[in-house]
């Protein structure tokens, strides 16, 4: 791992409020989050959820509701995370252990999260209430507590703070991410993305593994859930919509799969992108996300990272010897064989 | 000869179809054995149901290793057992190495710190170090059959399962195939099925023919190719 250029990524985020206003970065540094949650599923064990937008929309609307209805947010944080990975695990264990993969799997997770879609859009009045909170149907929950400084619910940690917050969550879950991959755990889903049932006839229990990994994401998905519902201070049912489905797609797609840093850089990118296309009414956004996807699909197939690397690799090759300090890295690892089977990026 | 693999009334059925008939078979410790009989004669449906490979096959009866009844288990339990399987077509991680594709099997087994040294060792004795740092989907079909052997041997399986192991290979290859099964015998229980009967000859193990998905005669291999049953059935005027 560059740790080098890791520690400058994060002294960037970390200057970054001393330069411009934090609000358009925390909601690019959330994306970043959601990206990356399901970068590592899709890209590093094969798992393709169309409704990864389902346990960020859960997040969100978890936080909401737990933080309506304990007027902190400490444990409404935690429950944002707890609640999608539950979920998950259940939803995951179901089609996993079900031997449910490849386009099934994606049609069960976009059923889900447009249930919820359409579930949520159908609870307006005041029935729909849990404790405090009203769950408001397409319009929403407006008005519940934001973060504050855990234990003192009158200090709240609105604006830069938040901000913080979410750099912080985004650094934290990209190490999380590398220690995984680095992990046995992280070579064996490589292996289950290459072929399932050969890592089944290798005695690893691949439903479980995969599991997992559903789980661990969709907690990451949940807290970048939580933190958008944050940052907006209101969450809608758009959370869960087709569009959001698709956005996150299109974020990993063009970022490059098999990358960490890909999804994150695609959701940051994009996600400005549409800011800045949000300000027009010319042309609908999605149309001119589609439109950027196909380019990018046609020009560069693997995304905008790995033919980066691939460029880099290249660069370096046809440097005559000597000049370069140590040459194209191993793609196997030193600790064990299968060092180069943890990816990419 | 206690059995270290036991089936019991084996049947595995598709639809209206037969694959599997009633088979009651039995595997020695530290026994050959070659499974052989024409196309369709159900050998890989047979072995299918030994390494928990049913998909839509419904079967009844027992698979029992080592006094364990497998028959509802799911390949990796049946592995983790320490059994080694290698398939019909090679079924190798495409995208990675020869040697992550090893790296992996044996890190199950022999740990973090351990897996590097017997991949090493196994790749020496299959002379695959030639091949180690190419990825698995570029190799050539017999390339591929030995990386899966190995995948399988890396393991250090008690018992070993291989279907059409010298499928595509050349006969050098299958020469060096040959001594590898020998060497995993003194440590392992082998089922081979195949039915190149020239490999058959070579392995000199004890042989099972199988037609219409029933055990039609068993013994070595020399009198099961004088059995003019067999001849009938698969090996025609060509043995």
């Amino acid at each position: 791992m560059h740790w080098g250029w890791f520690i400058a990524f994060a002294a960037v985020l970390l200057l970054l409020p001393l330069v411009i206003d934090t609000h358009t970065p925390t909601v690019l540094l959330i994306w970043a989050l959601f990206a990356l949650s399901l970068g590592l599923m899709w890209g590093y064990a094969g798992l393709l959820s169309f409704g990864h937008s389902a346990y960020f929309g859960l997040g969100a609307y978890v936080y909401a509701i737990a933080a309506v209805n304990m007027g902190e947010s400490t444990v409404p944080l935690m429950l944002a995370i707890v609640v999608p990975a539950a979920v998950a695990a259940v939803i995951g264990a179901m089609m996993f252990y079900g031997r449910i993969s490849d386009v099934y799997m994606s049609v069960i997770t976009l059923v889900v999260t447009l249930i919820l879609f359409k579930f949520m859009n159908a609870t307006a009045g005041d029935a729909y209430r849990i404790g405090d909170a009203r769950l408001g149907g397409f319009n929403g929950m407006p008005g519940f507590p934001t973060l504050n400084v855990p234990g003192f619910p009158e200090i709240s940690l609105f604006g830069t703070p938040t901000y913080y917050v979410c750099a912080v969550s985004l650094l934290l879950c990209y190490l999380l991410c590398r220690w995984i991959l680095a992990r046995s755990f992280g070579r064996v889903l490589v292996g289950i993305r290459e072929n399932e049932s050969r890592c089944a006839m290798m005695g690893y229990n691949v439903p479980a593994l995969k599991t997992a990994i559903f789980t661990v994401c969709a907690a990451m998905a949940g807290l970048s859930g939580c933190l958008f519902a944050n940052w907006a201070e209101i969450v809608t049912p758009s959370v869960f919509s087709l569009r959001q489905a698709a956005e996150v797609l299109i974020w990993v797609i063009v970022g490059g799969l098999g990358t960490l840093v890909g999804p994150m850089l695609g959701a940051a990118v994009l996600g400005m992108v549409k800011l800045l296309l949000g300000e027009q009414t010319t042309i609908d956004n999605a149309l001119i996300l589609g439109i950027l996807l196909i380019v990018v699909v046609l020009a560069i197939p693997r995304g905008v990272v790995p033919a980066i690397s691939a460029a880099w690799a290249s660069w370096r090759r046809a440097r005559p010897r000597g000049v370069g300090a140590g040459g194209a890295r191993r793609r196997l690892g030193g600790a064990g064989a299968a060092g180069g089977a943890q990816g990419r990026g | 000869m206690s059995a270290v693999l036991e089936t019991r009334d084996l049947t595995m059925r598709f639809g209206g179809v037969v694959a599997v008939d009633n088979v009651s078979f039995s595997l020695g410790e530290r026994e050959l054995r070659c499974l052989i009989g024409p196309n369709g004669a159900g050998k890989t449906s047979f072995f299918r149901c030994l390494t928990g490979r049913r998909d839509q096959g419904r079967t009844s009866g027992e698979v029992l290793i080592r006094g364990q009844d497998v028959a509802r288990w799911r390949p990796h339990e049946i592995v983790q057992l320490g059994v080694g399987i290698k398939t019909q077509v090679p079924s190798l991680m495409n995208g990675l190495t020869v040697e992550e594709n090893l790296w992996l099997a044996a890190r199950r087994v022999h740990g973090y710190a351990g897996a590097g040294n017997v991949v090493q060792e196994v790749m020496a004795e299959l002379h695959l170090g030639n091949l180690a740092r190419r990825l698995a989907g570029e190799l050539a079909h017999g390339q591929r059959q030995v990386a899966e052997i190995g995948v399988v041997i890396v393991q250090r399986p008690w018992l070993v399962l291989l279907d059409e192991p010298a499928a595509g290979m050349t006969g050098e290859e299958i020469d060096r195939l040959v001594n590898v099964i020998r060497r995993i015998n003194q440590t392992a229980a082998v089922i081979v099925v195949d039915h190149d009967m020239a490999f058959v000859r070579m392995l000199a193990s004890n042989v099972t023919v199988f037609h219409r998905g029933a055990i039609l005669v068993e013994g070595t291999a020399q009198r099961v190719l004088d059995d003019p049953r067999v001849r009938d059935v698969y090996l025609g005027n060509r043995a």
